[in-house]
C-alpha cells in the first residue's frame, strides 16, 4: 500500500517536473533526466537478457541500427521517423536473429556469448565508419531539421518539454515490459535455462525458441531506444551509438543499479549519469577521465561485493528488516 | 587493378602486424586460453606497462632493455595482483562475472590513463638500425620483437608441456575441483600462472613500447582483436594463436589496401564470429564428432 502511494508520488511529482519554477536551469536539468530516462529504458531492455545470463557485449550494435536507420531513411527519402522506427526494429530483430540463431543452435553461452557479441557490436560500428559516403563515417550525422519549431511527422521538436514526456512515457513503456516479463512464466523458463540448459530442456522447456524470443525484444527495445534518442539529441555518431564504449556503458550502468530488479537500470543510469555531470560542472576540463575512472572502480567492487546492484541490494536488505521473523514453510 | 607493389606491401605490413597480434596473444592465451579466466583488460595491462617503459627510458634515460625488465616486472605485479584482487573473490561465480569485473578495470585503467597522461600519444625516440634483405627494409625493432616472440612461444610451449607446473595448470583448467581433491593448490597454480601471464605482458610491453606509441586507448585498439586471435587459434594452443595472428593481420593488411580499412577490420571480425560457430576449438582443431 505504501509502495503503491510512494509510486503514484513519484510519478506526480515527474509529470509536473518541467513546470517548476528552475530559473535558468530548467533546460539544462529536462536535459539529463530525458537522457536518464532514455538510456534507463536501454539499460532495461539489456537487462531482459543480462538477467538471465545471456550477457551481450554487444548492444551498441542493436542502438546503432536503430539510430541509423531511421536518421538515413529521413535525411534519404523523407520517411517520417514514425514509419522507420518499424524498420529499425524490425532491422534490428533480424540482426539479433542471425546473432542469436547459430549462438543458440551450436551452444555459444556465457563469456563466450559476450565476446561474440562484443564482436558483432564492433562490426556495425565500423561498417557505419566504412559506408561514410551515406553515413558520414566518424564524423557522425546530423537529422535533417524539420523547420525551426520542430514537426510532429519529423518527430523533432524545440521544445524539451515534449521530449521530457516522450521519454517519460518510453520509460514507463520499458518498466512495464519488464514486469510483466517478470510476472509470466517465460521468467521461470528463462531462469532455468540461464542456470543450466541441459536441465531445463530436459523437462520440457523450449529452449531455442525462448532465448530466441527475448533476444529478439531486447534487441528491438535498444533499437527503439536508440531512435528515441536519435531523434532528440537530432545527431548520430559511431562512436556514442555503437561499438564497444557505449556496450560497455549500457551494461556497466545496469550492473552498479541491479539487473535483477526492475528499478535496477534506472537507479544505475541515473547515478552514473548525475555523477558525470556532477565532475563535468564541478571540475570542468582539470579532470577528463575521473568520472570513468571511479565508475570502473565501482563497477569492479560491485561484481565482488553485491552482484545484485545498488537497487537490488537495498530492496533485499528492506525486505530483510521488514520481515524479523523468518517464515516457516 | 591494383599494383602488385601495393599488394606486396600491404603483405608485408601484415607480416608485420602479425608479430605484435603474435605478442599480446601469448599471455592472454595462457590466462583466457588455458585457465579460461577472462581479463577483458589484459591488453590496458600491456599498455600500463608501455607507459612505465616510457617514463623509465624517456624521463629517468635508463637503456631500452633494463626499463623492458622492469616493465616486464611490473606485469608480473599487476598479473598476480589482477588475480588476487579481482578474479578470486569471484572464481566461484559465472564466468562472465570475471568479463564484467575486468570490464571495470579496463575502464578504470583507460580513463585513469587519460586523467594523469592525458591523451598524448608518447613514443620512444630511439634509432635503431634498420635492415635490408633483398631490397626490402625491414626495422629492427620489429625483427626483435618478432624473434623473441618466437622464442617466448616456445618456451610457454615448453612450459605448459613438459614442467610439471605445467601439467597442473592444463589440469586446473579442467576441473578446479578434482584439483583440489589430488591434494594440490589451486590457488598456488593460478597465481603461478597469473604471474606468467603478467610477464607475457610485460614483454610485450617492452617490445611495443618500441614501435609503437603509447597511449590510453592502445587496450581499446588491440584488445578485441587480441581476443579473436585466441580464440582463432584454439583457446591454449599456442601455435594455433601463432598462425591465427597472422592470418588476421593478414585480412585486416590486404583487406585495407583492396577495399577500407574498416573493411579488413569487419572481415576479420566477421570472420571471427563465423569460426566461433563452426569450428570453436580454432583452426588447428581436428573436428571432433
Amino acid at each position: 500500500m505504501i509502495g503503491r502511494a510512494a509510486a503514484v508520488a513519484v510519478l506526480l511529482a515527474l509529470v509536473v517536473a518541467p513546470f517548476v519554477p528552475m530559473g535558468g536551469m530548467r533546460q539544462y536539468v529536462l536535459h539529463v533526466v530525458i537522457q536518464i530516462f532514455i538510456w534507463s529504458f536501454i539499460g532495461g531492455a539489456w537487462s531482459l537478457m543480462g538477467r538471465f545470463g545471456l550477457v551481450s557485449l554487444g548492444h551498441g550494435a542493436f542502438l546503432g541500427v536503430g539510430a541509423y536507420t531511421t536518421t538515413l531513411l529521413w535525411n534519404f527519402y523523407g520517411l517520417t521517423p514514425w514509419l522507420g522506427t518499424l524498420v529499425a526494429m524490425a532491422a534490428a530483430v533480424v540482426l539479433a536473429l542471425i546473432v542469436a540463431y547459430p549462438c543458440s543452435r551450436f551452444g555459444i553461452i556465457g563469456h563466450y556469448f559476450a565476446l561474440v557479441t562484443l564482436a558483432v557490436g564492433e562490426v556495425v560500428r565500423l561498417l557505419i565508419i566504412a559506408e561514410r559516403d551515406w553515413t558520414g563515417g566518424s564524423l557522425g550525422l546530423t537529422l535533417k531539421t524539420a523547420g525551426a519549431s520542430g514537426s510532429l511527422l519529423a518527430a523533432q521538436s524545440a521544445d524539451k518539454r515534449v521530449f521530457y514526456y516522450a521519454a517519460l512515457i518510453v520509460w514507463l513503456i520499458g518498466l512495464w515490459v519488464w514486469v510483466r516479463l517478470d510476472r509470466s512464466m517465460a521468467r521461470a523458463a528463462m531462469e532455468a535455462i540461464g542456470e543450466d540448459e541441459v536441465a531445463a530442456a530436459s523437462v520440457g522447456v523450449h529452449v531455442a525458441r525462448f532465448k530466441l524470443a527475448i533476444t529478439a525484444l531486447s534487441a528491438a527495445l535498444t533499437a527503439f531506444g536508440g531512435v528515441v534518442y536519435a531523434q532528440y539529441i537530432t545527431y548520430v555518431n559511431p562512436e556514442t551509438l555503437a561499438g564497444i564504449g557505449v556496450s560497455l556503458r549500457i551494461v556497466f550502468a545496469v550492473v552498479l543499479g541491479g539487473m535483477y530488479s526492475w528499478l535496477g537500470p534506472t537507479v544505475g543510469t541515473a547515478l552514473t549519469i548525475t555523477l558525470q555531470e556532477y565532475l563535468r560542472v564541478k571540475f570542468g576540463l582539470r579532470l577528463i577521465g575521473m568520472a570513468e575512472t571511479i565508475y570502473g572502480l565501482l563497477l569492479v567492487v560491485f561484481i565482488i561485493f553485491l552482484p545484485a546492484g545498488i537497487y537490488g541490494s537495498v530492496r533485499a536488505l528492506l525486505a530483510r528488516r521488514r520481515a524479523p521473523a523468518p517464515a516457516t514453510a | 587493378m591494383i599494383d602488385p607493389v601495393f599488394l606486396l606491401e600491404a603483405a608485408i605490413n601484415g607480416v608485420l602486424l602479425g608479430g605484435v597480434l603474435a605478442l599480446l596473444a601469448l599471455g592472454l592465451n595462457l590466462i583466457f586460453g588455458v585457465l579460461d579466466v577472462v581479463w577483458i583488460a589484459y591488453v590496458d595491462l600491456v599498455m600500463v606497462c608501455m607507459y612505465l617503459v616510457y617514463f623509465l627510458v624517456m624521463g629517468y634515460g635508463w637503456p631500452v632493455w633494463l626499463g623492458g625488465l622492469a616493465g616486464i616486472g611490473l606485469g608480473v605485479l599487476l598479473g598476480l595482483a589482477v588475480h588476487l584482487l579481482i578474479i578470486t573473490p569471484i572464481l566461484s561465480s559465472p564466468p562472465v562475472n570475471q568479463l564484467l569485473a575486468t570490464g571495470g578495470l579496463l575502464f578504470f585503467i583507460q580513463s585513469f590513463a587519460t586523467f594523469l597522461w592525458t591523451t598524448d600519444h608518447r613514443s620512444i625516440r630511439i634509432n635503431l638500425p634498420v635492415v635490408e634483405v633483398g631490397g626490402l627494409f625491414l626495422s629492427f625493432a620489429r625483427l626483435i620483437a618478432f624473434a623473441l616472440s618466437i622464442v617466448a612461444m616456445l618456451g610457454l610451449w615448453v612450459f605448459l608441456r613438459r614442467t610439471f607446473i605445467g601439467t597442473a595448470i592444463r589440469a586446473v583448467a579442467q576441473d578446479r575441483g578434482a584439483m583440489a581433491l589430488m591434494g594440490a593448490d589451486p590457488q598456488r597454480i593460478y597465481l603461478v600462472t597469473s604471474g606468467v601471464g603478467g610477464a607475457m605482458a610485460g614483454l610485450a610491453a617492452a617490445l611495443l613500447s618500441i614501435q609503437y606509441s603509447v597511449h590510453p586507448y592502445f587496450g581499446a585498439a588491440f584488445g578485441p582483436i587480441t581476443f579473436m586471435v585466441c580464440v582463432l587459434g584454439g583457446l591454449g594452443n599456442m601455435l594455433g594463436a601463432f598462425i591465427a595472428s597472422f592470418v588476421m593481420s593478414e585480412i585486416i593488411s590486404l583487406g585495407g589496401v583492396l577495399w577500407s580499412t574498416e573493411m579488413g577490420y569487419v572481415i576479420a571480425f566477421a570472420l571471427f564470429i563465423v569460426m566461433m560457430f563452426i569450428r570453436p576449438g580454432g583452426i588447428l582443431a581436428r573436428r571432433e564428432r
